[in-house]
This record gives C-alpha cells, sequence and structure tokens, in this order.
C-alpha cells in the first residue's frame, strides 16, 4: 500500500506532516494500528471511514491530546510524538475538535482570545481577529453573545476561528459536518475551500465522503484503525469499492 | 453468603475471646488504653460505614457530640438514669441525621456539597453547645455526678468493668459492618457510589438505601460518644464535636482502611497510642505534635495508600482468593 | 431605628467584605482547579502570623509585613498544590478534600507547636470613627474597602486578561485547553498563587480586628464554606452576594441573641436555603 512505501522513506522529507507506523488506544484498548500518512505542505488532506475507526483518534495523537504507544510523528522536521498539546499548538498545528467544543459560557470575541493565548498569537490578536470576523461576518455580529447560544453553524464558525486565532500553519478539522443541517453542511464545506484558498495546509476528518472528496486534494480511507486506500480525490471517488460501501451507489 | 458469614463470625469470635483475656494480665493504664481504642475504633468504624460508599461525612463530629452530651445533660439535670438518656442521645443524632441526610439526599446533595455541609454541621454543633453555656459549661465542658460504682449510672471506677462494655460494643459495631458489607443494601450502595444516577435507574432506591446507612452510622456514632463521656466522666466540646473531631475520626478510618472491617480500629489504634507515645517519650510540652503527625499523615495515605493500612496488608496478602477486590474510593 | 441595631447592620456589611474575599479565593480555587482547600481560613492564620512575627519580633513596618505576608501566602498556596494536590489530581474529588483536611490539622497543630495556644496581637489598633452616634471601627472600614477592591480587581483579570479569560474557561472544558496552547499545570499554579494573595490579604485585613491564636481559621473557615455553597461553588458573584447574606444574619443575629447563636442561625438559614435551592442561591 502506498501508506506503507510512504512510511519507508526518510521521515520528513518535503511533507510539512508525517506520521509514521503511528499505534494508540485508550487502556487496553487500542484505536489506532501503525498508521502512516503524509501532509504536504498546501495540501488539503481528507481521512475518511465510518463511525469509530479511529479518526478522531488520529487527530488527538496529531495535537497531542493522546499520546502514541508506538511510531513517530514529525512535523515541519522537528519530531513531535512525545510533545504535550500546548507545545504543538506552538509549533503551528491547530485543532479543530469533534463537537467543536467551544466555552459556552464565555462570549465569542472571549473564545477568539483564548484562541490567540500563545505569546505569538497575542501580539496579532487584532490584527487576526479582523481577519476571522472579514471571514465570518456572522460572528462580528455576535461577538458579545455566548458562545453556548448560537445556532450549530455559527458555533462551527467560532471553533474554526478560535483555532485559526493561532495563525496555524496547520489546521485539523475533526468532523466539522457532524451534527448540522443538510444546508449547513454545505456552508460549512464552503467555509473549508475558502480557508484552502486563504494558503492554509488542512487535514480534515469526515464520515461525510462525497463531499469532503470535492473539497481535498488527496485522501486516506481509514477502517478499524488501520489505512485501508489512499490516493487523489477523483480516484477515490472513481474506486468501485468506495463507490459501493460509502457513497451508496 | 451463608459460607461467607460463617467464616467471618469465627475470626470475629476468636479475635473477642483473646481480646476479652486482656484484663487478667495487664495493668490499669494499659486497659485505659485499649478501652479507648476500642470505644473509638467504634465510632470510626460508625463513620466507614458511610465513608466506604463515598459519602464523606465531615459531620460526625456533630452525631458524637450529641451522644456525648444528651446522657450526662439528662442525668445531671432530670436525673434521668443514662440507660434511657443514651437512647435518647442516640436518637437525637438520628433525627439530626435525617434533618440533614434528608434535604441533601433528596436534592442530590454529593461530594464537594455533601463534605462541606457536614463540616458546617459540626462546626454549628459545637457552637452551640458552647453558646448554651449555662447548662453545657461552654467550652470548659461537664462531669456528670458522680455516684460511684452504679449500673444504675452506669458509672464503674474499676476499670475492668468498662473494658468489657467497650468490647462488647465494639464487636457490635464490627457485626454491624459485615452486617452491611454482604447485606442486600451492599450491591445497591456499591451502585449508587459508582453513579447514583445509574442506580436509580435501575431501581435502586437511592433516597432510602443513603439514609438508611446515614441513620445507622449517626446512631452508632452517637452511641460511642455516650460511652466515651460515660467512661471519661467528662465532656467536652472541643474533644467531642467540631471539626477537628471531625477530621480525627475520617483520618483513623482512611489511615486504618475504610475498605476493611478492621481498618478503622486500626486506625484507632493508632490515633490513641501515637499521642501516648509521644507523651510519655517527650512530654506534654510536645502537645501538639500529634495532631501535626495526623495532619501529615492524613495527607501522605491519601496520597499514597488511599485505602489505608489494613486494605494494604489485605491487598498484600491477597490469601483469599475468593474475595474480589473492591474498587477504588468513587466521589 | 435602633441606633445599635443599625449599627449591626454596618458592621455586618463591613464583615460582609473579607468574607467574600475569602469567598473569591476559594471560589476561583474551585472554578479553575476542580478543589476544595478546606484549609484555606488556616492558610490565612498562617498569613497572620507572619505579620505578627515580621511586626512584633523583627521589628518591620506593618505594610512591609502585609506585602511579606502576602507573598509568603501565595507561595504557601503554591507549595500546597505542588505538594498535596497534584499529585492526587487524577483520583477521586472527595480525596483531594480530605487532603487538604490534613492539612488543616496539620497547619493548626503546627502553629501551636510553634506558638502555643496563646492569643497574639499585633499591637495596633487603628482608631474608631464617629458618625453622629454611630461608632464604626476603622479597621473594618478599610478591611471592607481593601476587600471590595481586591474584588474588582480580580474581577478586571478574570474578565480583561487572556490568563483570566483561560482561568474561566478551563472550568468549562478541561480536556481542550492544551489545544488553546495553554499549560494546565501553569495557569493551575497561578490558580494557586492567586488564591493564596487572596488568603495573604484577608490576613492582612483580619490582622488589624482579632487577636491570632491557632484555632483561628475555625472562626472564618466553616462559614466561608457556607457561602461559597450558598453561592454555588465556583460561583463567583453568588458567593459575592451570598457573603454578605450570610454577615448580615451573624451580626443582627450577634445583636439579638450571642456570636455563638447568629452562628447556629446562619446555619439554619443555609439548610433551609439548600431545600429551596441545592444548586446555590444563583443557580444557573
Amino acid at each position: 500500500m502506498a501508506a506503507d512505501q510512504n512510511g519507508q522513506r526518510s521521515l520528513g522529507e518535503g511533507a510539512m506532516l508525517t506520521l509514521c507506523n503511528i499505534s494508540a488506544g485508550y487502556g487496553s484498548f487500542r484505536a489506532l494500528f501503525d498508521v502512516s500518512l503524509e501532509v504536504g505542505a498546501g495540501e488539503a488532506i481528507g481521512v475518511v471511514g465510518p463511525n469509530g475507526a479511529g479518526k478522531s483518534t488520529l487527530m488527538r495523537v496529531i495535537s497531542g491530546m493522546l499520546r502514541a504507544s508506538s511510531g513517530e510523528l514529525v512535523f515541519e522536521g522537528r519530531p513531535l510524538t512525545h510533545v504535550p498539546a500546548h507545545r504543538i499548538v506552538e509549533a503551528g498545528i491547530a485543532h479543530v475538535p469533534e463537537h467543536r467544543r467551544l466555552f459556552a459560557r464565555l462570549t465569542v470575541e472571549e473564545n477568539l482570545r483564548i484562541g490567540a493565548f500563545l505569546p505569538q498569537a497575542r501580539r496579532h490578536y487584532v490584527e487576526r481577529s479582523e481577519w476571522v470576523y472579514a471571514l465570518f461576518p456572522r460572528l462580528l455580529e455576535r461577538r458579545r453573545q455566548l458562545a453556548g447560544t448560537l445556532s450549530g453553524g455559527e458555533q462551527q464558525m467560532v471553533a474554526i476561528g478560535r483555532a485559526l486565532m493561532s495563525k496555524p500553519k496547520l489546521l485539523l478539522m475533526d468532523e466539522p459536518s457532524a451534527g448540522l443541517a443538510p444546508l449547513v453542511v454545505d456552508q460549512v464545506f464552503d467555509l473549508v475551500r475558502r480557508i484552502r484558498e486563504e494558503g492554509y495546509t488542512v487535514l480534515i476528518v469526515e464520515q461525510n465522503l462525497q463531499q469532503v472528496l470535492d473539497v481535498v486534494d488527496r485522501a486516506y480511507l481509514l477502517e478499524v484503525g488501520r489505512i485501508r486506500l489512499s490516493g487523489l480525490s477523483a480516484e477515490l471517488k472513481k474506486n468501485p469499492a468506495i463507490r459501493k460501501a460509502y457513497i451508496g451507489l | 453468603m451463608k459460607n461467607e458469614l460463617a467464616r467471618r463470625l469465627g475470626a470475629l469470635v476468636v479475635a473477642t475471646l483473646l481480646l476479652a483475656l486482656v484484663p487478667l494480665a495487664t495493668s490499669d493504664y494499659a486497659l485505659h488504653i485499649a478501652i479507648q481504642i476500642l470505644l473509638w475504633g467504634f465510632v470510626y468504624t460508625a463513620w466507614s460505614l458511610m465513608g466506604k460508599f463515598g459519602l464523606v461525612s465531615l459531620g460526625h463530629g456533630a452525631f458524637l457530640g450529641i451522644g456525648a452530651y444528651a446522657s450526662p445533660l439528662l442525668w445531671n439535670y432530670a436525673g434521668l438514669t443514662p440507660w434511657l438518656g443514651i437512647p435518647i442521645g442516640i436518637l437525637a443524632a438520628m433525627l439530626l441525621a435525617l434533618i440533614i441526610g434528608y434535604p441533601c439526599f433528596r436534592l442530590r446533595v454529593v461530594g464537594h456539597y455533601f463534605a462541606l455541609v457536614t463540616l458546617a454541621l459540626s462546626q454549628v454543633a459545637l457552637l452551640t453547645i458552647v453558646a448554651a453555656r449555662d447548662i453545657t459549661g461552654g467550652s470548659l465542658g461537664m462531669t456528670p455526678k458522680a455516684v460511684g460504682h452504679s449500673w444504675y449510672a452506669l458509672q464503674f471506677p474499676e476499670k475492668p468493668y468498662f473494658y468489657a462494655i467497650a468490647l462488647a460494643v465494639w464487636v457490635f459495631g464490627i457485626l454491624i459492618w459485615h452486617f452491611v458489607d454482604i447485606g442486600k443494601g451492599r450491591a445497591a450502595l456499591d451502585a449508587i457510589a459508582e453513579d447514583e444516577g445509574a442506580a436509580a435507574a435501575i431501581g435502586v432506591d437511592v433516597m432510602r438505601e443513603k439514609l438508611r446507612v446515614t441513620l445507622a452510622s449517626a446512631a452508632l456514632t452517637a452511641f460511642g460518644g455516650a460511652l466515651l463521656s460515660q467512661y471519661f466522666m467528662y465532656v467536652n466540646p472541643d474533644t467531642l464535636s467540631g471539626i477537628g473531631v471531625s477530621l480525627q475520626i475520617v483520618f483513623a478510618a482512611i489511615a486504618g482502611g475504610m475498605y476493611s472491617a478492621l481498618g478503622p480500629t486500626a486506625g484507632g489504634l493508632f490515633t490513641i497510642a501515637l499521642p501516648e507515645i509521644l507523651r510519655v517519650t517527650m512530654g506534654t510540652n510536645f502537645v501538639g505534635a500529634a495532631n501535626t503527625i495526623y495532619g501529615a499523615l492524613l495527607v501522605i495515605f491519601i496520597i499514597f495508600m488511599p485505602r489505608g493500612v489494613i486494605g494494604l496488608i489485605e491487598s498484600r496478602l491477597a490469601a483469599a482468593p475468593a474475595r474480589k477486590i473492591s474498587k477504588e474510593p468513587a466521589a | 431605628m435602633d441606633i445599635y441595631l443599625f449599627e449591626a447592620i454596618i458592621n455586618g456589611i463591613l464583615l460582609g467584605g473579607v468574607l467574600a474575599l475569602l469567598a473569591l479565593g476559594l471560589n476561583l480555587i474551585f472554578g479553575v482547579i476542580d478543589v476544595v482547600w478546606i484549609c484555606y481560613a488556616e492558610l490565612v492564620m498562617c498569613g497572620m502570623y507572619m505579620i505578627f512575627w515580621l511586626h512584633s519580633f523583627f521589628g518591620w513596618p506593618i505594610l512591609l509585613a502585609s506585602f511579606a505576608a502576602i507573598l509568603g501566602v501565595a507561595g504557601l498556596g503554591v507549595l500546597l498544590h505542588l505538594l498535596v494536590i497534584s499529585p492526587i489530581l487524577g483520583s477521586a474529588p472527595i480525596n483531594q478534600l480530605l487532603a487538604t483536611g490534613g492539612m488543616l490539622f496539620f497547619l493548626q497543630s503546627l502553629a501551636t507547636l510553634l506558638f502555643g495556644t496563646d492569643f497574639r496581637n499585633i499591637g495596633v489598633r487603628l482608631p474608631l470613627i464617629e458618625l453622629g452616634d454611630i461608632f464604626i471601627s476603622y479597621s473594618r472600614l478599610l478591611a471592607f474597602g481593601t476587600a471590595l477592591i481586591g474584588a474588582v480587581a480580580l474581577y478586571l483579570f478574570l474578565s480583561r486578561t487572556y490568563l483570566g479569560i483561560a482561568m474561566r474557561a478551563i472550568a468549562q472544558d478541561r480536556e481542550i485547553m492544551g489545544l488553546m496552547g495553554v499549560d494546565q499545570r501553569r495557569v493551575y499554579l497561578i490558580t494557586s498563587a492567586v488564591g493564596g494573595a487572596l488568603a495573604g490579604l484577608a490576613a492582612c485585613l483580619l490582622v488589624l480586628q482579632y487577636d491570632v491564636h491557632p484555632f483561628i481559621g475555625l472562626s472564618f473557615g466553616p462559614i466561608t464554606f457556607m457561602i461559597c455553597v450558598l453561592g454555588g461553588l465556583g460561583n463567583m458573584i453568588g458567593g459575592f452576594i451570598a457573603a454578605f447574606v450570610m454577615s448580615q444574619i451573624i451580626a443582627v443575629g450577634g445583636y439579638y441573641f450571642s456570636i455563638e447563636i447568629s452562628y447556629v442561625l446562619a446555619f439554619v438559614f443555609f439548610i433551609v436555603l439548600m431545600f429551596i435551592r441545592p444548586q446555590g442561591l444563583l443557580a444557573r
């Protein structure tokens, strides 16, 4: 498989983020088995797969919320395997977590400020927040409102905006479309597209395979903790196995 | 279940017979220490009835104080025999437990909140005793009217009498502990300690189970307090009520091991023996040292061995394979 | 109205300021670290002894001694967190509560060992202010004013600074703080220091009004816990309001009955409110 060959290559060469044979789990439960993948600078990569495949676990390992039990993680040539989460943000990886996880009893603006907690981000708070508000004008209207009172789509904007406040090089998005109405899902994918156009490198995890393949350049298929397939989006869309199992055609 | 009960009872009978021989062999001083260990061990055991199910009460000083004051007050002012005074004190403590317990359990006051509410309770009991200084003697304490050797007044200047009483009461306490431990309520209480909502959902009457164990614990604690005041022939709010006593109870039960039948008694052995040893070896000037050491040890125990000394010994031995290792303390 | 009753009410308000300060510190620590420092009032006691020592033995001016005590108690807070709380952060919350209960015992008896049970005072007594027929203690007024300033400063800190917002956020979602670049351990340490400093500040104010003895913590600790539970643990505004309600009950109850009875009344009030509003006065 392609992923395995990638793993054989010298680590981090050419790629922005390289995962090599990452395994991880919770207690005695193993959720990821020898996962390898690469994200090149400027790319948008999808990780797709069914519920419980280990997609969120993968994101948590990358952002340092969960420690990998084995394997290596390299970002811009720097090994990040056992680095705590707050240092990983410093290195330039921001994570939009599953279920958004906003601070519901803080205002929108305060949520954005927390996103800019790092000293390097604080210095650029004003320009960054102006930029985020320009990206999501809706949030400017609501910036004094408690985040918990917003609609699902608006909350997703805040979650993405909060992650962007740290001026990351790589944006991880965990199921941005989960729990949203179909119309809002379309908006969210538009957002992802716009963020791409702004030049961000994006790694996005989704169950919504059809729509995510329209947005990303390449994708990996994750099933029960293992990478099953990988390839360009266009190829995957044509892959009969994927069409049958996930797109329902 | 029957075998388990028989095994436990057998061990208890052997232990009791051995302890019953103690007065034949030793001095009054040793008996004095032994009586205190048994009575306090009884009180600590009463606390652990609640504690081991996650109901951490810092209010047992209040129950102890009510029990300790009721019978001397009734004896001195109404001439009522402790045979009636002690039950009245126990009932009063149970009533107080009900007044505090019912709203707490109905409104699901658990964990931190429960500990803080009961903490305030113990301090209020102390303040009430001090405030009623006209009859209780305030912080100077009071003495039941002495009548010499009397069954009617439950006063025995001779130590072996009280030793026998203390031993019997202690055995009673351990029996209750076992009764709760293997009784039907055990599973329900464990479920409640684990997750109250889930327990209620599977049909456990959370309120009834919690109240039962709380009332039993309060009653036994008050009983212990009554016997302590009968034995010492002196009650003082600082030694038998208030936060200090509440914390001492918690400390002893945890240090000894609140998940084991003999754990709280082991805690009693320690809390009574330590100040005695310090007093004998270092003199009375070092009076605060015992508490300083308790405090530090309490912290150390909670950090490094939350199951206590006896719990640690039990799990080391792990002799009886049938006994499942019970879970870590749940909040 | 009875002039003495009026005086009692005024004194209640002034007492409320200091209690509010204590409640704020306790709520801050609970809100951020999710731990109740049962020994909080004992930290105040330590602060009072520090001032007494520095002032009476080493002859430091009272202001300097007070400043040193604030820093000293902040340091104690950090030590408490490092030595007692952080090793058991992952275990059952009740263990953390009991461990700080052990610290209460420890600090109390250590103070007895070091200073004996004598009542000590720093020998500084501020004058009374006469307003018409009413006498108001200057030290109480000072305590009240300082406590209010402390509360406002804390409010500004929590609403305006990055660290303050992070402290409020951490109570809502601990796990993702790392994703925001926030080092939880550092925030906990800072919170412990701020909580300690507030106890130190309270010590400075109380030492002007009360004699120090090893058990003085018991005069303030239980009432502070009641206030915090009443206001809703971790709810600063609730605690602030509850402090004034409770101090009124104590002051006015003390006027009609005795000081001990007034505490009993406060407790009864507390129990009754627990019936009606178990999650505190200002339940969300």
